[in-house]
This record gives C-alpha cells, structure tokens and sequence, in this order.
C-alpha cells in the first residue's frame, strides 16, 4: 500500500511580466486582460482609500489586500453570476467583480450591517471573521446545490492561517465525501498576522491538506492573475460537471499589515517586504500589456483617474449614509421580533430618543 | 392514532414534515442506515433516500457548518448531534453564524436550521453523554431554544422547529425518550414556539420547568397534593425567547415560585427566570423564589447521577418551603 501524491505549481505571468507559451489564448486576449488590470487596479485604488479613512477616524478597522489582488479577480472572474462567494475578509477585490459595490465594503467596515445587504450578489455570503469557519458554509451550501441539480459552484476563501484551522479540515473532509461543488482558494500571504507561514504548518504546501480529505490540491503563483484564473477556471468548470472540488494554494504576499490595527514592523523584516514588492501582480501584467502594445500610458492614466473618481464618490456616498435607527438592532434577529423582546426594543428607542440615530 | 414514545414521536415529526417539504434534509453521525443511536431517524434513510437524510463524518462544527450553509442556501436541514456532551463544538458556529446570519444581512440570508440533540443524565450513559446545555445556547441572541416533556409535545414543537424561518436548538431528554407513551395524531399540527405549557393547574406554588424535570415535578405534583398543596405546573418548552406573561400570570394567582431544572445552579437558565419574577412580580410574592436544580459540579457518571438530578423528594421539599414562608 502507500500513494504518491504530487502538487503541481502553475504560474503563466512571470514577475518580469513575461508570459509562458503554455499560456495559449489568454495571452493574446486584449479585452480580458485589460479587465484583469482594471480590476486590480480598482481593488488597489479602493484599498488606499479605505486605509486613508480609517487613518483619519472615518471608518472602523480595515483587511487590506495589499498585494494580493490577483487572487481575488482571477477567482471571480472564472465564476459565473449563479455561483457562490464565500469569502472571507480580505477579499474585497473577488467580491467587486461579484457586484459588491466599494460603499457597501465601507459601509460593513464603517460599522454598519447594510454593507453586508449586497445589492446584487444576493445569494453570496457577508465576509467572515471568525477565521476558517466559512468553508463549511461553502461545502453546505455546495451540497445544496448538488442535491437539487443546480449547476452552480461554491467559492470560499480562506487564508494561509485559516487552512491551520479545524473547521477547514472538516469542511474539506465532508465535501471529499459528499463530492461537492466546491472550491476552497488558500491565499497564502505568507502571514497569520505576526505567525509566518512556516510556524504556521510543517506541510510542505498548504494545498496537500486537500489531499488527506480525498480531493485535488494545486498551487499557483497567487500574483499571476491568468494562472489564478486558469486555475480557478478549470476547478469551478471541474466542480459545475459532477468532478468534485479542489483546492488551490495561491501564493501571495500580504504587503500591507495584516489590518489597519496592526503594526507589522513589530514583526517582519523590512527587506522580504520589498523583496515582495518586486513580485507583485498589478506591475507585471501592466509590464506585459506595455510591451505588447496593449496599453499605454494615456489609457493607464486614464484608469488611474477614472477608478481614483470612483473610489471617492463611493467614499462620499458611504460618509453621507445616515447612521440606522436603533431599532435595526431588533428588526433583524428573527424574522418576527418575539413578543417578549418588545420591551427590551422600546427601552432602546426611549433612550435613544425620537428615530434613535442621533445617538447612533 | 397511535401511542408512541418521545423518540417515535421525534420519528415521526422528521417522517411527515419531510414528507411535506422537499427542502428538509437530515444530517448528523449514524443517522441514516442506522437510523441514530437513539433511533430518532428510524427508518428515515431508507423512505427519503441518502441524500436528504446523510450519514456525516465524524464531526460536529463541521456539521453545524454545513447545515448553516444549507439553509442559507434554500434547504431547512435537522442536523443530529449525537450526544449533549459533544455539542459545544457547534457552539463557534451557532453563535457566530446561525444566529446572526439573519442580522448581519439585514435578512438578505436567513438560517432556517435545527440543531438537535439528547440531553441530561440519568440513563447511565458515559462521561461526557448527560450534560444540560441549555443556557449556553439560551444566551445567544439570534437562537431559538426549545425543550420538549412529552411525546405530543415533541411532536408538535419540532414540526414548529422546523418550519421556523430562524435557528432552533432542540434538546430532547434522553431519559424521556421512552419513560411513557402517550397518543400522538400525526396530522402535521405544530405547537406554538412562543407558549408555555400549563401541564397542571394548581393555586399554591407555580412551578416553572423544563425538559426531563418535567417528570419529576409531575411527580411532586402528586405527592404534594396529597398533602393538600395543588402545584401548578408550567413546562416552558421554548426557553428563548421565553413566554414570562404566562409565568407571571401563574405567580401572581399562586403568589409562590419554584424553578427546576438539571443543569447547574449558577447562571442556569433559573436564574433568569427567578430575575424576570423578582422584577415583576414582587409584590404578588408570598415566599422567595427558589430553584431545585442540579448542582454546580461536574455532572457525575453513572453512579452517583440519582444524586445529581433534582429529585421528587427535593422538589416536595422546596415547595413545602414555599408553603411556610406564607
């Protein structure tokens, strides 16, 4: 008895922004990479904006994603509007392109339960704080899916410390079993807030763990958007045809700190930051878009000021949202307040005085 | 009509509501061929198939999780959890997710999930097998908590478990599952989750109980009336969020209150309940409010359990107290 098991590494952007010849059409493929780009740059600009807010007391503590903007476009944009998102808290920049909108994302870190009311993903999940609870949401939810023969694919991330986390290995085991519609994405940024990855797990690659519970792992170069999407692409393809799920360790590096509560000079070497930087995804696409004449400098100008515009907009709409009446704390437990909570309702209200926002 | 036990009357809560609706789906360790250690899905697997009622790995947040994402995403899962003293991994994922999932998105997603489970001790289980959870799951906000006494009970109060748009903590006490039968109509008819249950009128002493005490303060209810005290008993059936209006009607009649329960005294539900009488109905009191409850140890193995849960004898004694002080 005994197996083998061998986790393969995919990387088609290299960080010089040269692109493999394995790569095939994708390569070629202005129009999509362009939105690659746009995409990323979107989440970047949106990133700065919030961390500027929250430096200046406008919003509550913010997950960066610094640096790891590829792995959230290149998922979302192998998922189809009829799949599942179940993220988790740094992945603003999927969840863009799944039609959360930027004042929705301030609005839940700004401290306000209306941000997790998407307007438009109806179905996909709030972000999820308690690390490495939300893959078992996704493995439910992709069980769902496959009992009522729906073709739709559950997406869940999770990061290099939440794949430490016991809630993940049971959710991975169960969706093993069950073969389910599932795709668990790893952002490895290498950091559990000060814990590195390597005090994190002895395994050799996060996405063997995918191999005790009976399903494929891989890895790819999580700063190489086509390969996060080629990826991302075959899996959830993989999952929507009855293959079961994956796992896929995207490497990445967490540039910024781990929130804009943290300090990470505390903890990490100024010199593997900028070492990093020199890895990291926006630069190199935009590096090959350059040079095969894709863009040019007018048009990254452009985007720059176009995505700079929206952002404050959104900015402005979110800082102009009246705060809930506090009444909203109630609305919402059940669907019909219990009789017996009335009273505890109404003393809110008289202490809150008149709609209950102006203590809000 | 047919005379069942507590268990049958589960069984068959779980048969007919998954009868009427496709999107009930069973999950929970041995449940399916099985049919549960207890035998609350006897039969269930083979009439509605392996995919709605699921035999699940070994692991239990892992099965609280998933339900959640189930009825997230349409389905309204009964998830079984073996035995009590295996239910406190589910607690990160009932807390943190089931009961604030509704809130958090301003019910753009809902959690329609059962979270069901055997409590309490006295069927000379192992360790680990007879703990009474209820406050913890009872101070959650968002969660709904419901214990049964009686076979029509059950019945009624999980079909309304079930069909509730919310989450449900459903604590079955073990050592009812088959002390009595009682008729139970399967005719779909749900009980109210908002109720309690006057399971005996009396103008003395109100006791308030729940889950397997029921039994014993149905008991003293006896032995006190020979003596001539007529307890009125109150089965509060749903803990959270819990019927007061009753109660108080009840204390403020009898004008006397006892609270027992099996979980341990500090901070056990009792407290609760002792607090809301005391704010509210001070002035109808004739005696304190007291509680009969398990005490504040370790839940002992087999042996030494008759010791441990509240007694008919402790419960006479208590209300005969109660008499005395007016």
């Amino acid at each position: 008895m005994g197996v083998d098991f061998h986790i393969d590494y995919l990387q088609l952007l290299s960080p010089d922004g040269r692109v493999s010849e394995v790569a095939g059409d994708v390569a070629q493929d202005r129009e999509r990479l362009v939105a690659f780009h746009r995409a990323m740059t979107r989440a970047r600009l949106f990133d700065s904006k919030a961390i500027a807010l929250q430096r200046t007391g406008k919003l509550g503590t913010f997950a960066s994603a610094l640096g790891q903007e590829a792995i959230g476009v290149g998922v979302a944009a192998a998922m189809r509007a009829e799949d599942l998102l179940v993220p988790s808290y740094r992945d603003h920049a999927a969840q863009f392109l799944r039609g959360v909108t930027m004042v929705e994302i301030l609005l839940y870190w700004g401290g306000d339960e209306r941000g997790s009311d998407f307007a438009v993903p109806r179905s996909d999940f709030p972000i999820c704080v308690p690390v490495g609870t939300q893959i078992a949401h996704a493995t439910g939810a992709a069980y769902a899916f496959k009992l009522r023969r729906e073709p739709r694919v559950a997406v869940s991330f999770i990061g290099d410390g939440g794949a430490n986390n016991g809630g993940f290995y049971e959710a991975l085991n169960m969706a093993g079993v069950w073969r389910a519609p599932l795709v668990v994405v790893i952002n490895n940024n290498g950091w559990a807030i000060s814990t590195p990855r390597t005090l994190g797990s002895a395994a050799e690659t996060l996405a063997q763990k995918a191999i005790a519970a009976g399903i494929e792992g891989r890895q790819v170069d999580g700063n190489d958007v086509l390969a996060v999407h080629r990826a991302a692409g075959e899996a959830i393809e993989k999952a929507r045809n009855g293959g079961g799920p994956t796992v896929i360790e995207a490497l990445s590096y967490r540039l910024g700190d781990h929130t804009t509560a943290d300090d990470a000079s505390r903890y990490r070497d100024p010199e593997s930051v900028r070492a990093a930087w020199e890895r990291e995804p926006i630069a190199r696409l935009r590096a090959y878009l350059l040079e095969r004449g894709h863009w040019s400098k007018e048009q990254e100008s452009a985007l720059l000021k176009e995505c700079g515009e929206e952002v404050e907009s959104a900015a402005s709409a979110y800082l102009s949202e009246p705060p809930q009446s506090c009444e909203a704390m109630f609305e919402h437990l059940f669907a019909t307040l219990p009789r017996t909570m009335r009273r505890q309702c109404e003393t809110a209200m008289r202490f809150a005085g008149g709609t209950g926002s102006e203590h809000g | 009509m047919a005379e069942v036990t507590l268990v049958e009357a589960i069984d068959m809560a779980l048969a007919h509501e998954m009868a009427r609706d496709a999107s009930v789906v069973l999950l929970g360790e041995d449940i399916g061929v099985n049919g549960g250690v207890f035998r609350a899905t006897n039969g269930l697997q083979k009439r509605y198939g392996a995919e709605r009622v699921l035999d699940t790995p070994l692991a239990e947040g892992g099965i609280a999780g998933v339900a959640i994402g189930m009825a997230a995403t349409g389905l309204k899962p009964v998830a079984e959890i073996q035995f009590s003293g295996f239910i406190y991994p589910t607690i990160d994922q009932m807390i943190n997710h089931a009961a604030r999932l509704r809130n958090r998105t301003r019910a753009r997603l809902t959690c329609p999930m059962v979270l069901r489970s055997p409590c309490g001790a006295g069927i000379h289980a192992p360790e680990h097998h007879s703990e009474s959870p209820e406050a913890l799951f009872a101070h959650m906000p968002g969660l709904r908590v419901v214990a049964p006494t009686t076979p029509a009970r059950a019945y009624g109060l999980l079909l309304a478990a079930i069909r509730d748009p919310d989450p449900v903590v459903f604590l079955e006490p073990t050592r009812l599952y088959r002390l009595f039968r009682e008729e139970v109509v399967d005719d779909g008819s749900a009980l109210p989750l908002d109720t309690c249950f006057v399971s005996r009128e009396g103008r003395d002493v109100t006791v308030v109980t729940w889950g397997a005490s029921h039994a014993e303060v149905m008991s003293a209810a006896e032995a006190a009336a020979e003596q001539g005290i007529e307890i009125e008993v109150i089965d509060l059936a749903t803990l959270k969020p819990y019927d007061v209006d009753t109660i108080l009607a009840s204390v403020g009649k009898t004008g006397r209150c006892v609270i027992v329960h099996e979980a341990p005294r500090t901070a056990g539900f009792g407290a609760e309940i002792a607090a809301e009488v005391s704010e509210r109905a001070l002035y109808s009191l004739l005696a304190p409010v007291t509680r009969v409850t398990g005490y504040d140890v370790v839940v002992p193995l087999s042996r030494l359990e008759k010791h441990y849960m509240p007694s008919v004898e402790r419960i006479v004694d208590a209300v005969q107290k109660a008499m005395e002080a007016a």
